[in-house]
């Protein structure tokens, strides 16, 4: 007989140690698995051979290790006939539709959720677009619901977001393609021009049969004539909009430039004299293209993630009819409903409370860390959570119109705001090129006054190649592009170009506390009294929402608990390993006749800081100080912020005592620091000092940031943020704290020294390369020669600059 | 060097070639999305059932 060993009572799967359910635990065998996701990732990695894996995780992240972040939701109301209407295209016997995947970031995200085909019968097909976190679903409505999908995309780690694919969508992706093959095509064009280029300058050097020279520059003249007739249509239509609007824009002296290079050209082409300048003008359209594809590849992204928001407000809603509850989409929810929200959920609509009174946390809202205690008939807001028992609210504000949507109204409005520097590169070589055409035509003017009109030409030739403005358009984006790659691999991820340019001069720096100066969470700051009883308190505050709770329990204890009650609004009881523990607010606890020291509890408050009461009953007490402690480094990098020059203030909706304690702990002068701001406030702070000539940055993480992120010059997001915060941001930090923030600004500065520097450097060339040829130094083969090496000194430059490290 | 009549239309010919291919590829939505392909290559197909 072979001998079962015998198994622990609780087993813990082996890939995200979460509990195994008691149906999916294998008898005898070494691995043990909470989910079919879990056992396909553990299995990928053990065969192989990155079983060393979970060794890694374990030492660098101790109990930081993050279970696979699983919400356990059915999402009933994906089969809600509303939500088919609003998210699902049917094609015969397929249906399809979009969701935004919380939770993918690397390779292995992406083989999970491809195999889902294979999970689960009648899911046709998956596709996952990594860098958006976008998957698209294709399955057999009659097989498998859609509730179905999302709840196992929901069990291996990824809560799916739905997504509308609208028209809007379709159209940027449109404008994507058609912007591309413009490029492809003007870069073709530009590189053959090139060589005809350089085969009639060789004929400087060994002379060229007429017959030969002619076929060249013809054909020449007809590349250059479909590259401005057709990439290069994009700039003559936004000249003459300019013209029509009697506004300049920058495509105004680009199409000048463009119409006298191809005209002049196509002038001496058919009049079989002086030179031809085709190829600066193929060029020229290339460049300009690929700088202008760029930034509207930034602008699109940042639509994408406007789209977003809408996706991350809750959603579903539990109505109640007739004292019958049903999980609806919230698009179905009528002002009126009555919904129910179960403790821990997030309320789903503005709307006045029913029950007699609940504790929500408005954290994520207004940035209050204490939980409020709301009573029957006030107003619970949408986007606030319940930590108590089940409530009931009816809905008196739906969708856009509650205080949240309002909020995310606001965010989207300034996303569509344009971006107020201009394309720098674009005006540059948009000036340049006229300044090159005017400095042509004086040569040209020059020259003929002392020898013949040939020779002028062929000056004038030199300085049109010599001038060519590669250097220059490379110079600024390359730059940027090098800077944006690094500030990426230390966890700075940066939206738009203009960023560096923005943060590199001090201005005002606005910082959010909770979360960001400080850890966010609530930690035991102090225990006094028994500490016997800590254990204890462990095990039973696993069994309560309160974010209290969430710093005092802890989830590994293996305590049995039984007959635990919730008292909303004041505390915890129930029954640990046989002892009746009670833990609360100090009022409860002395109701029930608990005996503890006052003088105590005062000087916890005079700290700012919480006290909590845990109890056995008997003689047994301990009082505890709560409290959102600071970062370690926060006082170090807020000096380091004044060194740079730049002006602090602390902006936080919470209690402004507790404002002024963390101010002065991080030296920031007392009245820089604003307790008690709302979110709308914050907004407005802004948007004052804005009027007052200061450049605002703000940096924060909630949802209540997140008006104030978009209407600040510069949004920093910190880690951690709200999903709404990191859209309306331009700079997303992958590491919690401020020692991003400094690293940012620090990198910025850097930055934009190193564009004036290639700014520089290829005026330099290039001005000294037209002197030149003005005073009839260079010939146009030298000139082609060198031309190229101004763009290799540039692009080495910014490749070799130390930007972000 | 009449044979410069006849390989530079060619060169054209082939650079037309080859922006029709790109034009095609990115009407396919090949361009779409830069990041994933990237990955997914190094996925291993699934192994095949022996009977």
């Amino acid at each position: 007989m072979v001998a079962v060993p015998l198994l622990p009572v609780v087993m813990k799967c082996d890939h995200c140690t979460l509990p195994v359910p008691a149906g999916l635990v294998v008898e005898g065998s070494a691995q043990q698995f909470c989910c079919a996701g879990c056992k396909l990732v553990y299995e990928t990695l053990a065969g192989a051979g990155l079983g060393k894996y979970y060794d890694i995780v374990e030492e660098d992240a101790g109990d930081a290790r993050q279970a696979t972040v699983v919400s356990g939701r059915n999402y009933p109301e994906f089969d809600h006939q509303e939500f088919t209407d609003e998210h699902v295209t049917v094609a015969g016997d397929l249906a399809s539709a979009k969701f935004y995947l919380r939770g993918v970031h690397c390779a292995a995200c992406v083989w999970l959720v491809e195999k889902l085909p294979r999970l689960l019968k009648g899911v046709v097909s998956v596709r996952l677009d990594l860098g958006r976190a976008i998957v698209e679903l294709e399955w057999r409505p009659q097989q498998v619901e859609l509730s179905a999908i999302a709840s196992l995309l929901d069990s291996i780690g990824y809560p799916p977001l739905p997504l509308k694919d609208g028209e809007e969508q379709q159209r940027l992706r449109k404008e994507q393609r058609a912007d591309l093959l413009r490029i492809a095509i003007a870069g073709a064009l530009a590189g053959n021009l090139m060589g005809i280029a350089f085969a009639l300058y060789g004929a400087y050097w060994s002379g060229m049969e007429d017959g030969l020279r002619d076929f060249f520059r013809y054909t020449a003249f007809g590349l250059a004539t479909i590259s401005v007739a057709w990439p290069g249509r994009v700039f003559f239509r936004g000249a003459l909009k300019a013209l029509r609007a009697r506004t300049p824009n920058m495509d105004l002296p680009i199409a000048l430039g463009l119409s006298a290079g191809y005209l002049g050209g196509a002038f001496n082409t058919i009049t079989q004299r002086g030179e031809v300048y085709f190829e600066s003008v193929g060029i020229l359209v290339f460049l300009l293209l690929v700088g202008r594809y760029i930034q509207r590849k930034q602008q699109r992204s940042a639509y994408l993630e406007l789209e977003l928001l809408h996706a991350l407000s809750p959603g579903s809603a539990l109505r109640v009819v007739d004292g019958v509850s049903e999980e609806v989409p919230i698009s179905a929810l009528q002002i009126g409903d009555v919904i129910e929200v179960l403790g821990g959920d997030t309320v789903a609509a503005d709307g006045e409370l029913l029950s007699a009174q609940a504790t929500v946390d408005a954290a994520v809202l207004t940035g209050e860390s204490t939980p409020s205690a709301i009573m029957a008939a006030e107003l619970v807001y949408a986007g606030t959570r319940n930590l108590g028992e089940n409530i009931q609210i009816r809905v008196s504000q739906i969708g856009d119109s509650t205080r949240v949507g309002q909020l995310m109204k606001r965010v989207a409005e300034y996303a569509r705001r344009p971006s107020a520097i201009v394309r720098m590169a674009d005006k540059m070589s948009g000036v340049f090129t006229l300044v090159v055409m005017l400095l042509a035509l004086i040569t040209v003017w020059w020259w003929t006054q002392y020898t013949s009109f040939d020779v002028a030409l062929e000056h004038a030739i030199a300085l049109l190649v010599i001038a060519c403005p590669c250097a220059l358009g490379l110079a600024t984006p390359l730059a940027v592009v090098a800077a944006v790659g690094r500030a990426a691999r230390k966890g700075i991820l940066v939206k738009g170009g203009d960023t560096f340019e923005s943060l590199s001069r001090a201005g005002v720096i606005l910082l959010d506390k909770t979360g960001t100066i400080t850890q966010g969470d609530w930690n035991v700051s102090q225990w006094y009294g028994a500490q016997e009883l800590r254990p204890l308190v462990e095990a039973l505050e696993n069994h309560s929402n309160h974010p209290f709770a969430r710093a005092l329990a802890n989830q590994k204890s293996q305590l049995s608990v039984a007959a635990v009650e919730i008292e909303s609004g004041c505390g915890i009881r129930g029954v640990v390993d046989g002892v009746q523990i009670y833990v609360g607010s100090p009022a409860w606890l002395a109701q029930l006749g608990a005996d503890f020291d006052d003088e105590l509890l005062s000087t916890i408050s005079n700290n700012n800081l919480s006290p909590a009461i845990a109890w056995d009953g008997a003689q047994r007490v301990s009082v505890i100080a709560l409290g959102d402690t600071l970062r370690a480094d926060s006082a170090q990098r807020i000096t380091r912020l004044h060194e740079l020059g730049w002006q602090v203030h602390i902006l936080s909706g919470d209690d402004p005592r507790v404002v002024q304690r963390v101010a002065c702990e991080v030296g920031v002068a007392s009245e820089n620091a604003h307790g008690g701001v709302t979110p709308e406030a914050k907004e407005q702070f802004v948007r004052d000092k804005q009027k007052s000539q200061h450049k605002v940055v703000m940096v924060g993480d909630g949802w209540n940031d997140a008006t104030a992120l978009a209407a600040a010059d510069i949004g920093v997001a910190v880690h951690g943020s709200a999903e709404a915060s990191l859209a309306a941001a331009d700079v997303f930090l992958s590491r919690p704290g401020l020692g991003g923030v400094v690293e940012l600004l620090s990198g910025s500065l850097r930055t934009v020294r190193l564009i004036r520097r290639n700014l520089l450097v290829s005026l330099l060339y290039n001005g000294s390369g037209v002197a030149l040829a003005m005073l009839g130094i260079m010939n146009p083969l030298w000139a082609a020669v060198f031309m190229p090496l101004s763009s290799l000194t540039v692009v080495s430059l910014a490749w070799r600059s130390k930007t972000f490290n | 060097m009449s044979i410069i009549y006849i390989v530079v239309p060619l060169a054209l010919l082939i650079a037309t070639t080859a922006v029709i291919g790109f034009a095609w590829a990115s009407r396919q939505g090949q361009f779409d999305d830069l990041e994933t392909p990237a990955h997914r290559a190094l996925f291993d197909d699934d192994p095949v059932e022996e009977e």
